[in-house]
């Protein structure tokens, strides 16, 4: 079991706010919109969870996935 | 009924008789009747050990997804996807054009597996011709008191990603005709909340047939792997461009060839647009099936087979198709919102040879930024196309970018691919 970023494309309109406060996690393309990676280490949690909660659209989520389900967006 | 390699006829059963819709009445001297459900075996156990996959473009098995949806609680709602949004395939008009009552009946048919109360067909606004026809089948049923599910008729926008499942409930519910983020999936909670059976019109032809002769007369047609029958529709370079009932498992070439291809085609866009180029040579021996394509890294799609005419430009068409997939974007997702315009305009930059930076290098860093970031597989359809095109086409890539661009890309009002002519009022028209 570990943590995931996750990301409704839909609704995210590319603020960018997650980029800002997760750098290490999250990257944006050069339309502004943000790429993920994961899994989430433990000692960004933390701040994960303030990526999450800063998004205005509520577009960032944070998925709790098993080790064999490879999510399609998390690339 | 065989003809030339690999022709079949069992969907297209008289479509030369009348070149008109076949009435109820001959539909019903072509096949007999539509055996009732309570009086048949298990309609879902038949149509699984048919084999049958869906023929609107994903291939997925039929039988699990009727399954599926029968397992879920409640009244299920059926909904039959004509669409066809893909500009290079013309089969699904053509099937409910000339044999409406065939996918009528399957709508029945499957509707009564799966414990659906009511059934939606979904067609394009822009075919009336086509609503009409199906419009007075539909009558046609009704004054026989031929059908226990009702049958709505439904016509959305046309617009590429509108046949997307997801943009057919949604629209269905009281939106607009664009995808939706899954899960969930329609079989979960579609229509109005209820578990909803999505499935392209010559699926349910297919279905309506197998509920009548039986999954082994299905597969005395095909492959082990990919049974029954399937229509392509094929265009281009061959002297007979239209839609071909083949047995699933033809070889690419023998398809070609009963379209009377041009002996001196050297290229091939197999699935539509979002489908791939292919070199002729690597692919005319394969059948033109899901697992027979597979190691040459493409699919079937919707059955769409496009010949690139000799001394036209690949990468003129490609920019050219991936401009339209960029404008028929649902403008909902930003890496396929902006980055499907940007990827369209190197391509467009490349085939041209117009200067302003390295396009080919922008292409393979821009790609791998769009591919799989979408709530929908658009982004990625548009993008596998262009990188095909690249691909195949590397030696004019290469030309192309040295300044050195072929004669044909200038010929801008000669291009082969067919596209939809743009529709000014539809700009926009989502609902």
């Amino acid at each position: 079991m570990s943590l995931r970023l996750e990301i409704n494309p839909i609704a995210c309109t590319g603020h960018g706010l997650c980029a800002d406060l997760l750098p290490e996690l999250i990257e944006l393309d050069e339309w502004g919109y943000p790429m993920l990676s994961g899994p989430i280490p433990k000692d960004l949690e933390a701040h994960a969870r303030r990526a999450v909660s800063a998004c205005p659209t509520l577009a960032l989520r944070i998925a709790r996935v098993r080790a064999h389900q490879e999510t399609r967006r998390a690339s | 009924m065989t003809g030339a390699t690999g022709l079949i006829s069992r969907l297209t059963v008289g479509w030369q008789e009348s070149g008109r819709p076949a009435t109820l009445r001959e539909h019903v001297r072509r096949f007999g009747e539509l055996p009732h459900h309570r009086s048949r075996p298990d309609l879902t156990e038949q149509v699984t050990a048919a084999g049958l996959t869906g023929r609107g473009g994903a291939g997925f098995p039929t039988g699990a997804k009727m399954r599926a949806v029968a397992e879920r609680r409640g009244p299920a709602v059926l909904v039959a996807n004509g669409m066809e949004s893909e500009p290079a395939s013309e089969k699904d008009q053509a099937l409910l054009a000339r044999a409406p009552h065939l996918v009528l009946d399957g709508i029945q048919a499957a509707a009564g597996a799966v414990g659906a109360t009511e059934a939606c067909l979904c067609l394009p606004r822009s075919r009336d011709w086509l609503i009409d026809i199906v419009m007075a089948a539909v009558r046609e049923r009704q004054q026989a008191g031929l059908d226990t599910v009702p049958v709505e008729v439904h016509d959305l926008p046309h617009r590429y990603v509108s046949s997307e499942e997801t943009s057919l409930v949604h629209w269905l519910n009281g939106g607009e005709a664009r995808p939706t983020l899954t899960p969930p999936r329609p079989y979960e909670r579609g229509v109005r909340k209820r578990p909803t059976l999505i499935d392209n019109v010559e699926t349910l032809a297919h279905v309506a047939l197998i509920a009548r002769y039986g999954p082994a007369w299905f597969r005395q047609a095909g492959l082990a792997d990919a049974p029954g029958t399937m229509l392509a529709t094929v265009s281009g370079a061959v002297a007979e461009p239209g839609v071909y009932e083949i047995a699933a498992g033809t070889r690419i070439g023998d398809v070609l060839m009963a379209a009377g291809a041009d002996a001196e085609i050297e290229a091939v866009l197999i699935g539509g647009y979002f489908g791939s180029w292919q070199p002729i040579g690597d692919v005319a021996r394969l059948p033109f099936t899901a697992a027979g394509l597979r190691p040459a890294g493409a699919a079937p799609g919707a059955g769409v087979l496009f010949a690139l005419p000799p001394g036209a430009c690949g990468l003129a068409e490609s920019a050219r198709i991936l401009a339209f997939l960029a404008d028929e974007s649902a403008q909902q997702c930003g890496p396929c919102m902006f980055g499907l315009p940007a990827i369209a305009g190197d391509l467009a930059q490349l085939a041209a040879s117009r200067p302003g930076g390295d396009p080919l290098e922008r292409l393979g860093r821009r790609f791998s930024q769009i591919s799989g970031r979408g709530a929908c597989r658009h982004p990625d359809g548009a993008v596998a196309m262009a990188a095909s095109a690249l691909s195949v086409f590397a030696a004019d890539a290469h030309a192309h970018s040295r300044r050195r661009p072929c004669t044909a890309a200038y010929r801008g009002d000669q291009h082969a691919a067919p596209l939809p002519v743009p529709r000014p009022d539809a700009d926009g028209e989502w609902r």
